[in-house]
């Protein structure tokens, strides 16, 4: 079932050196969207495993049904994934925005509702692979690897380069990153709340689909992923704190490792516990995560 | 040009007001007012299993008491102390596996493996969620959302206590009737402790804890102490209904640690109107025989019921019987303004 990370025994250090790199940088591929869109709106997004799975079975229809190109094919189902997170806040989320948890069992329900709708759908099984961009390996140090493992590490650098550029050059990065900091400054200002809620959901949605995008062609494309990534992005993000990028990208290095760490010496079952231990621990040792100070105080009594 | 302004006033009835001080009952009408509701409430889930003489809805009977006891636990958790667990599948699978365990190793029969499985169960739970009870509100959530997937994920990478194929040989009830008014009047029991409790002078701690939790904690008492005692009555409620399940089944699995467990409490109470602690228990009553009907659709059911509870929080629906309970105690009129 587990099909993102390379789920064998290691038996060198450079091994765990290296796929443990390579399976952060996918963790935090995964939890980039959530974290953003939580960072910014205050929007806790459990619908966005639902995304990342539906962005697969969209890629795979435009290809396999339609006869699209690959690209063309990635290109398109991006959009529709970019679109169906702006739907899912203009018409569901909008309505209950500020209640924690309504946000919550709202979104939650959506993202029941599209897995579990595709599941009843007949789309499960192992007749689901999306190609992978780039035939091949290469060896680094002496351990093989794929270049499609290559290509995420890649997309990964690029994805956060490009957001950070976004977020400080760009005239839409910068009044999201004024929501993020402070809303009602922001707001004073001329930024509209929704309208930046709106552009939040549409970029968070892309990201869990271009995660899905590249981290899919690795495996089968399952509805069981749905959870499995939201629960790791969950994880990342608690861990490095509700909000903040640079802690979420600093948890993802840290979950990665201690999940390639648990893999090679204890046993592959613990991919999964290893997360939702992680999701406990920092909640209970410090709830606000390692970067999320400003919260410490309004969340914890 | 004066436009005529009207706004709806809504008032208590007259023989509300008078019913509420207990000493004040003086005519049958009065008391009829009080025991009418209850009466038809208690009587007509006693009545159900005679009335119904299918096998397979009188479990479905049964499984709805037990989506009702979790609902029950929710909606007491969420409405007044202010912490929403997702986590019900926990307090499921913790109940069942221990009366699972009790059941098989030491032989011991239903009349004891439950109410150990109850109390023992609920302070189990309790301990494991002591550290998070500092949490509020999303983190609280989350962390409790996370509890029944990470045992299940530890039952199965250990392989411990039967692993994937689960505990089976569970002694199972003497009678049919006992199984099944055994927890009908369990949830009865359970629906009206509550009541009383959140009346009395602990369920005013209770909603402060949930209203504004630094005031209690000014007057000198312990939130952590009232949470702790809160998630313990709530775990309790959900051991029963899991111990329950596990002698229902004859078997204990990973199954129990389902989704289902956390989603449908939530629906149940959502839709049968939050805060009243009848509410959920409807809830249930709608709710889970939809579910079975819909049984053949597989997956589709869950796809449903999310889209109802979605439905009900987005359009901020106060549930039937907070609606129920305003036209039974208030009436309404167009005033001028």
């Amino acid at each position: 079932m587990d099909n993102e990370g390379p789920l064998k025994r290691f038996n060198k250090k450079v091994d765990i050196i290296i796929y443990g790199t390579i399976n952060s940088i996918a963790l935090a591929l995964m939890a980039l969207g959530f974290t953003l869109v939580y960072g910014i709106s205050r929007l806790p997004n459990f619908a966005h495993g639902a995304l990342y799975v539906i962005t697969g079975f969209i890629v795979w229809g435009f290809i396999n049904t339609l006869g699209l190109n690959y690209f063309l094919a990635i290109i398109l189902s991006l959009a529709i994934t970019g679109l169906i997170g702006a739907a899912i806040y203009q018409f569901v989320l909008i309505r209950v925005r500020g209640m924690a948890i309504s946000e919550i069992i709202a979104s939650y329900a959506i993202a029941l509702a599209i897995l579990e709708g595709l599941r009843w759908g007949g789309f499960k099984g192992m007749t689901y692979t999306l190609p992978v961009f780039m035939e091949g390996g290469v060896e680094i140090f002496g351990v093989p690897v794929d270049l499609q493992r290559l290509i995420v590490v890649g997309i990964g650098i690029v994805v956060v380069a490009f957001l950070w550029l976004f977020t400080h050059y760009n005239k839409i990065g910068l009044a999201l990153r004024g929501m993020a900091q402070d809303e009602r400054a922001a707001m004073m200002l001329g930024i509209d709340s929704d309208r930046m809620a709106v552009i939040a959901m549409a970029l968070g949605s892309v990201l869990a689909g271009l995660a899905a995008v590249v981290l899919l062609p690795l495996g089968n494309i399952v509805v069981e992923a749905g959870y499995r990534v939201l629960i790791f992005a969950i994880a990342v993000c608690i861990v490095g704190g509700l909000g903040s990028w640079v802690g979420a990208v600093l948890a993802a290095f840290i979950i990665g490792f201690a999940q390639i760490i648990t893999v090679a010496y204890i046993e592959s079952h613990f991919h999964m516990v290893v997360a939702l231990l992680a999701i406990i621990i920092t909640l209970i040792l410090r709830p606000s995560g390692l970067f999320g100070r400003q919260k410490e105080l309004e969340e914890r009594v | 040009m004066a436009t005529e302004e009207r706004r709806r006033e809504r008032l208590d009835r007259g023989i509300k007001v008078r019913t509420e001080g207990i000493y004040a009952i003086s005519t049958w009408q009065e008391m009829a007012y009080l025991l009418v509701p209850r009466l038809v409430l208690i009587l007509g889930i006693l009545m159900l299993p005679l009335v119904i003489p299918s096998l397979y809805w009188q479990r479905v009977i049964s499984i709805v008491c037990i989506y009702a006891l979790l609902s029950l636990g929710f909606d007491f958790l969420a409405h007044f102390v202010g912490l929403v667990s997702l986590g019900g599948a926990f307090f499921i699978g913790v109940g069942g596996y221990l009366a699972a365990i009790l059941s098989t190793s030491l032989g011991l029969p239903p009349a004891l493996t439950i109410p150990i499985a109850t109390l023992v169960g609920g302070a189990i739970c309790t301990f494991l969620l002591l550290p998070c009870l500092p949490l509020r509100g999303i983190y609280f959530a989350i962390v409790t959302l996370m509890y029944p997937l990470v045992l299940a994920k530890i039952i199965e990478a250990l392989d411990i206590l039967g692993g994937t194929d689960g505990i089976a040989g569970v002694a199972s009830f003497q009678s049919r009737w006992v199984e099944q008014y055994f927890i009908i009047v369990m949830v009865i029991i359970s629906l009206f402790g509550l009541r009383r409790l959140v009346n009395e002078d602990v369920g005013l701690v209770f909603r402060g804890v949930k209203d504004n939790d630094q005031a209690v904690r000014a007057s000198g008492i312990s939130i952590t102490l009232y949470k702790s005692i809160a998630v313990y009555i709530a775990s309790a409620l959900g051991c029963l209904g899991g111990a329950y399940l596990v002698h229902l089944y004859m078997w204990a699995g990973i199954s129990l640690f389902a989704l289902d467990f956390s989603i449908l409490p939530i629906a149940a109470t959502v839709i049968g109107g939050g805060g009243t602690l009848v509410g959920p228990l409807v809830g249930s009553f709608i709710l889970v025989p939809i579910s079975e009907l819909l049984r053949a659709f597989g997956t589709l059911r869950i796809v449903f019921y999310a889209l109802i509870l979605m439905a009900f929080i987005v359009f901020g629906s106060e549930g039937i019987m907070v609606y129920a309970q305003r036209k039974y105690h208030q009436f309404e009129r167009w005033v001028k303004v």
